[in-house]
Parts: C-alpha cells; structure tokens; sequence
C-alpha cells in the first residue's frame, strides 16, 4: 500500500507544470456540456467551448467588450440604423480548408431559426426583419427574412428596428456559422440528434479544433492551423474539466490540476481574500440577483406590502455578513454602469417607513399578517440569503415569512405557474444593455413572473427606446421606465453578482470583464510568472 | 419501541418463565449496554425538554457575529448566522430523533412482517412479494420524492413515512433469509406439526429467533435514516430553514469543514454518540435475548 | 438448482415490465420538463423541441413505441445530451462505476467480513469492541464527509494521492474506494458478527468443538458459511445499490461514472435516461438478488437439499 502511495506521489509534474511548458490551459468549465452544436445548446459551460471552436462575425475585446473583428474584417451600419453590412474575412477558413462565406451565414441563420430546429437561443436573432416570424411558424419563406449574400464575401442584415447592441450579438454562438456539408453529411439540417459533433466528425471556424471528447471527463482542444488569425493564438491547446461540484473544482486548483477554475465555494472566498491572494478573481458581473413577488396573490398585492418588503431589507448586512462583501447591495433591476446607464434608487434600508407602510396597509406591528411563503431553489447560498431576510422582516416588521426550499425542475415549475408568494430569482445579461433586463418585465414577457403589466412601459421599452436618436435619450427613457417598473416593485433587488474565479498566476491576457466573456485569443502562459503554493 | 414489543412476545411465547427478567438481569450486567441505554436516556429526555432548557432562541441571529468558535458565551460557538450552535444541534436533536425512531420502526414493522410472512409461506406468495420488493428496489427513488411532495405537500410524517417505505425493503430480504433457515428447524417444524396457526408461529417461534441479525440491522438503518432525512431535506421533502437537524448541520458543517471545523465537529459528535449508544444497547439486547444461550 | 433460476428469470421479465411501466408514468407526473430552464422557453420553440422528441404524440402512444425501441435494444435519445444516445452514456460510465463498486465492495468483505468475524469470537471483550467500534464510526461517516476528510489529508497536505479523476493520474482510484467501501465494511462487519455468533451458538458448532477441533477449523469450515449468511443477502441489493448510490463519491472524486447520470437525469427531468438507467439497474437488481438468493442456497445446507430435490 504505501509503495503505491509513494509511487502516486513520485508521478510529479502537476498539470498546471506541464501546461505552462506545453502551452495548454487546464481550465476547470463548470459542468459537462449539453453538446456543441452552437445552435442546440444553451449554458455557459458550452458558451466556452463553443467560442473556441467556432468564431462569430464579430467578437468581443475581452478589456473593453467592444466589438472586434471576427469572421467580417469590417462592418458598417446604415444611417437609420436598419441595415448592416459585414464584410467577411477572405482568410476566414473551415477548420477542413473550405473558406467561409456569406452564403454560409444565410444558410446558419436558416438552420437557427428553423421552426423544426427547437433551438432555444432563436431569439438572439430576432432583431432581423421577420426572423421571429420565420422562426414561429408564421412565415414559410425564407427569403423574406432580412439576412442576404451580396456576394461571397459580404452579408448584409435587415433589422426590424435600430438595435444598438446588434454586433454585439454576433458573438453569441446561436448566431454563429456551422458548417452546411458536414451537417448535411449526417442528416436533416434540423435533426438534433446526429453525431456532426464528434471528435471524428466536427468542423468548425474557430481559433481551436476539438481534438478530444471524454464524456464527463475532459475536452481537449488544440490550437487550428486554418484559422486566419492562428499568428495571434498563443495557446496551444485547451484542456475543459467538466468541474460540476464546487469544492472538488477548488481542490483540484490547490494541487495544481487546474490553471483556472469556473467558480469559488461561498465559503472559500473570505480565506482566499484574507490571503491577499492574487489568484483570487473577484470582478462585477451583469447579473442581478432578486426576488420575484407575485403582484397577483394577497397580501403582495398591495404596492405598500411590497415596499415595505424590499424597504426592510438590510442589503448591505446581508452582502457583509453571510455573502462575505463578495457581491454589492442592488436596488434595481439593472446593474449599475451597464455600458454608462446607471438605474434609478428609489428604495434603501428604512425600516421606519417600512413599519408605517405596513401599517397603512392594515398590517400594524405585523398584526393579522396572513403569512407569505417564499419559494427558493435548493442552494447554499439561496439558503443564506432568504434565512437571514426571513429574520430581518421578523426583527422589523414583526411578520412571518415561512421558507420552501425546492428541487431546481420543481422551482422552475412554481415560478412558471405563477404558484408562489415570493420566489427566489437571478437574470444574466445576454449582451451588455439595459434592454436585457428590462424588457423582461412587459406585459407577456416570457421571464417577466410578476405579474406586473403596464402599458406606458411596454409602449417605453418596446416602441421609444428602440427609435431613440442617441445613447443619452435612449438611456433617459431606459431610466424613466426603470423608475416606473420600481414604483410597483414588483421584484425586490437584492444584489448584484461578480464573477469568482481562482486563476493561477502564469494566466496571462485572461481579464476579468463584465460578461465574464473569455477570448482565448488574448490568452497565454507565463511559466516564468509562477509562484510558489 | 420495538425491543420491548419483541419482549412482550417473548413472555406470551413462554409463559411463567423468567426470561424477561433473566434477559434485564443480563442486560444489567453489560456495562456498555446500560451506558448506551443511560445516554440514549439522556439525549431523549435533553431533546424533549429543549424549548425550555435551551440557552438560546434558535432562529435569532446575529449577523454582525457570524460563524464564531466556542467561548464562554456560546459553547459550542456559533454558525454563520450567529446563531447558537448547542441549541441548534439540541432543537436538531429532537428532528433527528423522531426521524430516526419512528422511520426505523416503520421500516421495521412493514419489513419484518413482510420477510417473516414470505420466508414462511413460501411458494407462489413468497415469490409474489419478494417480486414486489425487487421492483420497489429499482423504482428511481428521487422522482417518487419528489412526486410525494407534490401530492400530498410537505410535513414531517410524510417525511417519516417515504423514509421508512425506503428502508423496510433490505429488512424484509434479511428477515426472509432468516425465517428460511429457521422453518426448517426442528422446533418449528415441531410447532407446525401441532397445528399453530402460520401467524402464531410466526410471531412467537420465528420472529424471536431471527432478532438477532434484525437488532443489529436497525441500529445500521437509524443512522442512515437520519442521513436520508438531509438528503429529502434538501429534495424540499422534509424540514423548512430555520428548523435544522443533525443530518442538515452535518452536510452544511461538511461544507465549511476547513475554514469552521467546529460546525461539523459538535453536531458529528452528537450522532456518533447517539449511534454508539445504539449500537452498545443493540448488542447488549441481542446477547440479553439469545433464546438459545438463554436455554444454557 | 437449473429449474429454479429458469423460473426467477422468467419471474424477472414481469418485474422489469413493472419497473418500466410505473417509472415511465412516474417521471411523467413528476413536475417540471426536460426544457424547463432559467429562462422562460419560447412555446413554439417547445413545441418543435417535443415533436423531435415524439413528446407530442398521446401518451400511451409514447409508451408503447418506447417498449417497441426497448424490444430492439434502443433506450431513446437523450434530452440533456442531445446527439448522445442513453445506450452510449450508460456505457461510457458503466464500466468505471462498476470497477469503484467492485473495489469498494472487495474493501468492505475484506476488511468488514474480517473484523466482523475477530469480533465474534470473544464477544464483549476488547478484540469484539475495537474492530466494531471502527465500524460504528465507518457508519456514521457518510461519504460526503469522509471523502472530503480524506482529500485534504492525503491530497492536499499530504499530497500523496490525486484529487480527482479515475484512471487518469496513478492512485486516483485509491480514495474513492475506501471512501464508498467503508460504510459498506462497516455494515458487513456488523452483520458478520451477529451472523457469526448466532451460528457459534448452534448445537452442530458445539458438536464440532466436542470433538475437539482446533478453533480455526471450526471456525473456517463449519461456522463461516452460515455465519456469512446475512452478508451474503444484503451483498446482492448492496451491488445493485452501488451503481445506483456512488453518486456521492463520483461527484466529490470527479468521477466520470453511472452514478452521476443515474442522479442527474432525475434532476434534469431527462425521461429517456431515466428509464434508461432504471431499466438497467432493475435488471442488475434482479440478477443480484438471484445471485446472491442462489448463493445463500448453496451456503444452507438445509436449503441446498431442497434445491438439489426440486
């Protein structure tokens, strides 16, 4: 026995050593991926893998998430803002030779928003004249959607309204080329379930080609030889570890198995930040963490309920104490300085005016509080969170509120029925703008779960803000309808989320951004840079 | 519960002798059993009298505390809530308990009876019910959770309940496998030639030889029933924050093992003292109860 | 002998069509579907997401072509993982959560068999107190715990053994073993030892002393086959248990096995995989129980004759 534990010790070079002298990344993914057909999958874990072996027509600077080339060399948009016009890279080649072309998009497009296609991203393009109509079944023709080849090399786009974030999605892999031949080779266009994925199998555009896939175990990449800028790439390969438990992820990191890990144990980040630990990452993230409240049951029915709510709340005990300063207190829906708008404050801690709403609306000192249950998907930190505000509305209101905590498909289901009081929610950003968060909250939106509807915002988000001349209006009238949607407060804000990473210091060119967005092109290994455990 | 029923059969099984008493005088004399028994005694009687000898309210926090190590104020120290971490692991007590006690004799009753009936009856009935285990075996438990709860809600005997329809079914196959071997056995086989019915026999010649090994297995099912009680806990099954057990504290103690040892420490302990106390009483009653020894 | 495991084969096709049947109505009825996500799912995009999984035909429809795609041996695609089949990822993890099994299971005989046995030799002494009071602990350690314990001492202060993974860096197979093997050692050494002893107390055993056989001999020829009785009963459930239960160990160590998919797909709703995997391991169940019914046959002699008759 002990000469196998010797013998185990004696093997050495961790794979944080051998990476940085291979140049290969060991970079800890979250979980295992759904798959890597860019237009079947949803999720982060696939988001990176995807990313490096396909590339949009534009991508992002991973320091200033500005748009940057990507598969179109150039792009320009037309005065009204309706139409944009790429222009493809003539070096944009297939990982098998074959160059990329507009034609490719169009078909890409057509297969992404195929109505047979189930693919649940389809909505990244519905900004695209008649996308969504393609897309639902309510158109058949294809050729009526706004996307067109002018030539091989130039793709022009026809938006149904000006949409200022539109290059921005050309970096989210729902938008992205595939392949039409190899697609083709195993199937339907829109059949889901062929193996064009496979190691053996897949072509891609990507600055990385699949080289290896070990199910629940480990993809590896390695740098391509076709893609037009493989000079830039300093990475030589890439290696994803399906890394779903938190803790055997952060253990890994410790004996040097991962250069990066996806996330850090709540619990762990005091002691990696009371370390003064470079490898700890902590940055903003936009996303808001907040609860939603049914606007349609009683006693949340009441707009003075609600506030009291959300005005008891002490955010920034909560953030100190059980969420350790890791995340920062929110007020709103939007996250602050997203791409220069800041949302409005209405509310902060005051429990006086708390007590007082309550009281006005017949809840005096929590007298005849019928009780309100609050619903929460089985999490460390959920758990936290909600048992210490369940104590703060008991200390300053004098009111109790009764915790479920439920199995993630059995919360999914309450919140889609609407069959809660209070429920436990969090929104990521799908592009750097305000409109992400906001519009989830008119009238039919799919994700809006409140019940809050409101015809003058609908008429803002949906009609004004699109039409608006510049940034400053667009961002006034953004502001006007924030404030609106706060008044009802039909979701209590409860923070804003970071990203928390632990990355080993011969990571270079991997900076912490607000969309935790990762350009492996930027990417290398600095052997030199090594510190000692 | 189940040890003292399990007597009173005994008696009936043999009337005018003294083995119930001879079996109190050979308990009285394992020291290990009584200690078991003594503890157990105490940790009952603690989780009974906790509202109102607990030293502090278990669900007011201090957050500006948080997670502190043991001190004069808080002995045991305090969680991340600040909350005091003796009167949680004494209100966890009595969750645990019950859950333990009560699923375990579920279990107990449902597989006992279950295994005894089959292993006897034999034929066509034993096949049918030892089918019906296999198939409970390989049901996906999760999804039969969490279909509990949908329909009947959540509560605590609810709880206790799907735990203990978990557990019966090794207890039923032990119990089969032992009736098997004691049917052919010539005192039972004698039992049978004078005409008692299936269900005297049963309850007075097979249960009472086949204890040892059932004794044993329940002190082995208590401890994972107060596991399980976590794991549904955490299914939405079971106990709603801020009420807490053991089973919860330890996996959230597991979590924070490193940077709080003593929120997994003091809570562990209280289990593994419980399960040790048991244990010791579990043997204690089955060397006590050994009809055969008993007969020397 | 032959005559009574033809009849529990055919006993087993009746029980797997139960198993079938009530699971694929159970996650039917279960709240909450393979598409429900974060964020709310378009209803037409639901829709085609259906009709490519035949969601959208009747119910009973759904169940009988699923038996006829069971009948040829195809358990379906699978919903979290499309392009991938069940057959192909109960196949990748089958093999590894059957080796943790085999080597956790070959701890728990070994060590707990042994233990068990040391014990019952001189109950009440301290040669019975120490192995079983190592194997109370063993008991109350669940996985989830002495996994984690037994990382940070020999992975991360030590740094004798791997973290994670399994087959792919030397001795990383060598903590999640003990981890799973030990709750099963503590149980095998309990019921040895009660098994034992109630065995060394019957009268052929005393007989066998009588005649005064070394200790050993009784012990090795005489008491151990009855005595290992009850471990031989829970050994067949505690294999089928163990490629359904590793889910701990294989989510702490990293494992790539079938305990995770078994856990997962019940939590992702992933229909196809669950009955996939419970079709599998009821089969499993099924032919462990005869295993190990068979064996306990063959151990009583009592219970042989009437075999060897029938």
């Amino acid at each position: 026995m002990f000469t196998l534990l010797l013998l185990a010790c004696g093997a050495g070079e961790s794979n944080v050593e051998r990476g940085n002298r291979e140049g290969v990344l060991h970079f800890g993914n979250g979980a295992e991926p759904q798959g890597l057909d860019p237009h079947v999958v949803t999720g982060v874990p696939e988001n990176k893998i995807v990313r490096a072996l396909f590339e949009g027509l534009a991508v992002k600077n991973p320091y200033t998430l500005e748009p940057e080339p990507g598969v179109a060399q150039s792009w320009e948009i037309s005065d009204d803002g309706l139409t944009v016009t790429f222009h493809l890279n003539p070096e944009a080649r297939w990982s098998n030779g074959d160059p990329v072309t507009a034609g490719d998009y169009v078909w890409s497009w057509r297969r992404a928003l195929h109505p047979t296609m189930g693919n649940q991203n389809a909505y990244m393009l519905y900004p695209v004249n008649n996308a969504e109509a393609f897309a639902t079944g309510k158109l058949e023709d294809f050729s009526k959607v706004g996307v067109k080849a002018l030539d091989e090399r130039t793709l022009q786009v026809t938006l149904k309204a000006p949409t200022p974030y539109f290059i921005q999605l050309m970096d989210h892999y729902s938008t992205f080329a595939v392949h039409r031949p190899t697609i083709e080779r195993f199937g339907a266009a829109t059949d889901r379930f062929t193996p064009w994925t496979r190691v053996e199998n897949i072509v891609g555009n990507g600055p990385f080609v699949l080289k290896e896939w070990k199910l629940n175990r480990r993809i590896r990449v390695e740098k391509s030889t076709t893609y037009w800028d493989r000079d830039n790439v300093k990475l030589n390969g890439v290696v994803y570890y399906p890394t779903e438990n938190t803790s055997t992820e952060e253990r890994m990191f410790r004996v040097g198995q991962l250069h990066y890990t996806q996330t850090v144990p709540l619990d762990k980040m005091p002691v990696y930040r009371e370390r003064g630990d470079s490898r700890y990452v902590n940055s903003p993230y936009l996303g808001t963490y907040y609860y939603l409240l049914n606007t349609g049951v009683a006693p949340l029915n009441d707009r003075r309920v609600r506030w009291a709510l959300s005005l008891a709340a002490d955010r920034q005990k909560l953030m100190d104490s059980v969420m350790y300063g890791v995340n920062v207190p929110a007020y709103s829906i939007t996250p602050p300085n997203t791409l220069g708008y800041y949302p409005p404050k209405l509310i902060d801690h005051d429990v006086e005016r708390a007590r007082q709403l309550l009281a006005e609306a017949g809840f005096p000192n929590g007298e005849g509080w019928p009780g309100v249950d609050l619903v929460y998907n089985t999490h460390e930190a959920h758990r936290k969170i909600a048992v210490a505000l369940q104590q703060m509305w008991k200390d300053a209101l004098n009111i109790e509120v009764t915790l479920s905590n439920q199995e993630w498909k059995v919360y999914l289901n309450s919140v889609d029925n609407m069959d809660f009081q209070i429920a436990r929610r969090g929104w990521i950003g799908d592009y750097v703008d305000a409109n992400s968060f906001l519009d989830m909250f008119v009238c039919d939106g799919g994700n809006n779960s409140t019940g809050f509807c409101d015809a003058k915002y609908d008429e803002m988000i949906l009609r004004e803000a699109p039409r608006a001349k510049s940034r400053e209006e667009r961002y006034r009238i953004f502001h006007e309808a924030e404030t609106r949607l706060m008044e009802q407060m039909p979701i209590i804000p409860i923070y804003t989320y970071t990203s928390n990473h632990l990355v080993h210091p011969s990571v270079k060119g991997l900076p912490p951004n607000l969309m935790d967005s990762l350009n492996l092109k930027y990417v290398w290994l600095d052997a030199s840079a090594e510190a000692g455990p | 519960m189940h040890s003292e029923s399990a007597l009173t059969e005994l008696q009936q099984a043999e009337p005018g002798s003294s083995l119930w008493r001879d079996a109190w005088q050979r308990l009285r004399q394992n020291k290990l059993a009584v200690f078991g028994l003594c503890l157990l005694t105490l940790f009952i009687v603690i989780a009974l009298l906790t509202p109102w000898i607990a030293p502090y309210d278990y669900a007011s926090q201090n957050l500006d505390l948080g997670a502190s190590p043991p001190s004069a104020a808080h002995w045991l120290g305090t969680d991340v809530f600040g909350r005091d971490l003796l009167t949680q692991i004494m209100y966890g007590g009595r969750v645990s308990l019950a859950v333990g006690f009560i699923a375990t004799s579920v279990a107990l009753l449902i597989g006992v009876t279950w295994g005894a009936i089959a292993g006897f009856v034999g034929g066509r009935v034993d096949a049918v019910m030892m089918r019906m285990v296999d198939i409970l075996y390989a049901l996906p438990f999760m999804i039969f959770i969490v279909l509990l709860m949908v329909v009947f809600g959540r509560n605590l005997l609810l709880l206790f309940l799907a735990i203990g329809a978990v557990e019966w079914l090794t207890m039923a196959r032990i119990m089969r496998g032992q009736v098997q071997t004691l049917r052919q056995q010539e005192f039972v086989e004698a039992a049978v030639s004078i005409g008692l019915s299936p269900g005297t026999i049963i309850r007075r010649h097979l249960v009472p030889n086949a204890l040892g090994p059932i004794i044993v297995y329940t002190t082995l099912t208590i401890p994972s029933v107060m596991l399980l009680e976590a794991f549904l806990s955490f299914l939405g099954l079971g106990i709603q924050p801020p009420q807490t057990s053991w089973g919860l504290l330890i996996s959230y103690g597991a979590e924070t093992m490193e940077e709080y040892p003593w929120l997994l420490l003091f809570p562990g302990l209280a289990l593994t003292l419980t399960l040790f106390s048991l244990n010791f009483l579990g043997d204690g009653l089955r060397d006590a109860l050994d009809v055969r020894s008993a007969r020397d | 002998m032959w005559r009574f495991v033809g009849i529990r084969l055919l006993q087993a096709i009746p029980v797997i069509l139960a198993v079938i049947t009530v699971t694929f109505f159970l996650v039917r009825v279960a709240p909450g579907g393979p598409f429900d996500g974060e964020k709310a799912v378009v209803p037409e995009v639901k829709a085609a997401l259906e009709a490519q999984y035949r969601l959208d035909l009747p119910l009973w429809q759904q169940y009988t072509a699923y038996l006829g795609d069971l009948a040829q041996g195809d358990l379906g695609p699978s919903f979290k993982y499309p392009g991938r089949s069940v057959n192909e990822l109960i196949a990748s993890g089958l093999p590894i959560t059957a080796e943790l099994g085999f080597y956790a299971l070959l701890i728990a005989v070994l060590i707990g068999g042994l233990a068990g046995v040391i014990a019952s030799l001189k109950p009440n002494t301290a040669q019975d107190y120490i192995p079983m009071s190592a194997a109370m602990i063993g008991i109350c350690m669940p996985s989830f715990l002495l996994g984690p314990i037994l990382l940070l001492v020999f992975g991360i202060y030590l740094e004798w053994l791997p973290v994670s993974g399994w087959g792919d860096l030397p001795g990383d197979k060598i903590l999640p073993a003990i981890t799973l093997g030990s709750t099963y050692a503590a149980y095998v050494a309990r019921l040895s030892r009660a098994g034992m002893l109630e065995v060394l107390s019957q009268d052929y055993i005393r007989t066998a002393r009588a005649k005064g056989l070394p200790e050993w001999q009784v012990v090795v020829r005489h008491a151990l086959r009855g005595g290992m009785m009850p471990v031989v009963a829970f050994l067949g459930p505690a294999f089928a248990g163990v490629l359904s239960g590793s889910f701990v160990v294989e989510t702490i160590f990293g494992i790539p096995g079938l305990g995770r998919f078994y856990v997962q797909a019940a939590f992702n709703r992933d229909y196809t995989m669950i009955l996939g995997t419970t079709v599998f391991l009821s089969t499993l169940i099924v032919l462990f129980n005869l295993l190990s019914d068979i064996l306990a046959a063959w151990m009583n002699p009592r219970l042989r004759q009437q075999f060897s008759k029938g």
